[in-house]
């Protein structure tokens, strides 16, 4: 496995981490399987929304859009290009950053920590690390 | 610009280690979507936070469950958790005659406070949250009464929240309101506000009364809140 498929992979994990968030935060899904409790306690605080939208939902179409750009690079068609590497690079560093002040929100100001958001920011910080990897890799052989 | 090279895709040459990775990826998105399928499916079962942030909104407006006349001279606010056994038996035994005595008559205004003892009753606060839903709907005394009546039945279940639905049904809820409440939690700041403010007032054990700014802990009679009313009417008659 490749470092694209790996961060196809990865997205995807996110993707469904997200979604899982999402559904509990609209009241599709009844409790949180979540040791600590603090996954409820952060999904309903009022860090959990983001300039009006629910950060689970972001992480929705965010994961959703890196999975696009991985899934592409993937195939075999679109293996020389790089501008899916580009934007995975790019787009993944934003998300690693919003990670981080997500982290801190949860860490300074809502003092709970949630199992799943911590999956979720260990999946965005390999996914960077993948992504950067990836691009200068291609850059340089380009 | 980028070069040609970089920008125009190739050819499609799918290898078959290429095929074998879409196939697992195809097959993992089909088995996530199926799990979180079985969970937005599946008869839900309900937790209200504790340790919730309390927001404005969640306090804008409400003072507690009320009933009684609002000009009574008297005002007794009950700190009670539906799963405390003294709470029941003040409820089942002495609440009917309090209502006719001091609530009807005019002499006093009961206000309900939520107080769940979360460590000692695991589904105290569902239950504060199933009768804030039921408030909703406009039957919080009809039901509060009804889950009472049966604490013995669901305090001891893993799972309460269907026997607070089928008690939703009985007192005549609209059980699909009932469920889109309780799975919205919103009333979760509400009844931890309600918690805190007990808190704050040094409240020891459920129930307990405030009455005319004093706290008195205990499942009391009926006729000694009747004396205490009485003796209150007294003084301010003076």
């Amino acid at each position: 496995m490749n470092r694209r498929q790996a961060i196809a992979l990865l997205a995807l994990a996110g993707l469904f981490i997200s979604l899982y968030l999402y559904l509990y935060k609209i009241g599709k899904i009844g409790t949180l399987a979540c040791g600590t409790g603090g996954c409820e306690t952060v999904q309903l605080s009022p860090q959990s929304r983001f300039l009006g939208v629910d950060v689970a939902l972001i992480g929705v179409v965010g994961y959703l859009v890196l999975l696009g750009l991985a899934v592409l690079a993937s195939a075999p068609r679109w293996a020389a290009a790089i501008w899916p590497l580009r934007w995975l690079a790019i787009l993944s560093a934003g998300a690693f950053v919003f990670t981080l002040y997500l982290k801190s929100l949860e860490l300074f100001v809502i003092h709970a920590i949630c199992r799943w958001c911590v999956a979720s920011a260990v999946i965005i910080t390999i996914i960077f690390v993948l992504a950067l990897q990836e691009w200068r890799r291609e850059r340089v052989r380009a | 610009m980028a070069s040609p090279s970089r920008m125009t895709p190739k050819k499609p040459q799918p290898g078959p280690s290429s095929n074998r990775f879409f196939l697992v990826l195809g097959s993992l998105a089909v088995a996530g979507v199926v799990v979180i399928g079985y969970l937005v499916l599946r008869p839900k079962d309900v937790s209200i936070p504790a340790n919730v942030t309390v927001l404005a909104a969640d306090t804008a407006g409400f003072r507690g469950y009320l009933i009684g006349s609002p000009t009574a001279p008297v005002e007794i606010t009950e700190y009670a958790d539906l799963q405390c056994p003294a709470c029941g038996s003040f409820d089942v035994l002495q609440w009917d005659v309090v209502k006719r005595q001091l609530v009807d008559s005019g002499l006093v205004r009961w206000r309900y406070r939520d107080f769940p003892l979360d460590q000692v009753h695991r589904h105290a606060r569902l239950a504060a949250h199933s009768a804030a839903c039921a408030s909703d709907q406009g039957k919080f005394w009809e039901y509060k009464a009804l889950v009472y009546q049966r604490q013995a039945d669901w305090s001891f279940k893993s799972s309460a929240l269907g026997m607070f639905r089928d008690m939703a049904r009985q007192v005549g809820l609209d059980t699909g309101k009932f469920d889109e409440c309780m799975n919205s939690k919103k009333f979760a700041g509400r009844i931890e506000a309600s918690l805190q403010e007990g808190m704050k007032l040094g409240v020891p054990s459920t129930p307990t009364f405030l009455i005319d700014g004093r706290l008195y802990p205990g499942a009391y009679s009926s006729d000694s809140l009747a004396s205490l009313v009485r003796a209150l009417v007294a003084k301010q008659a003076k």
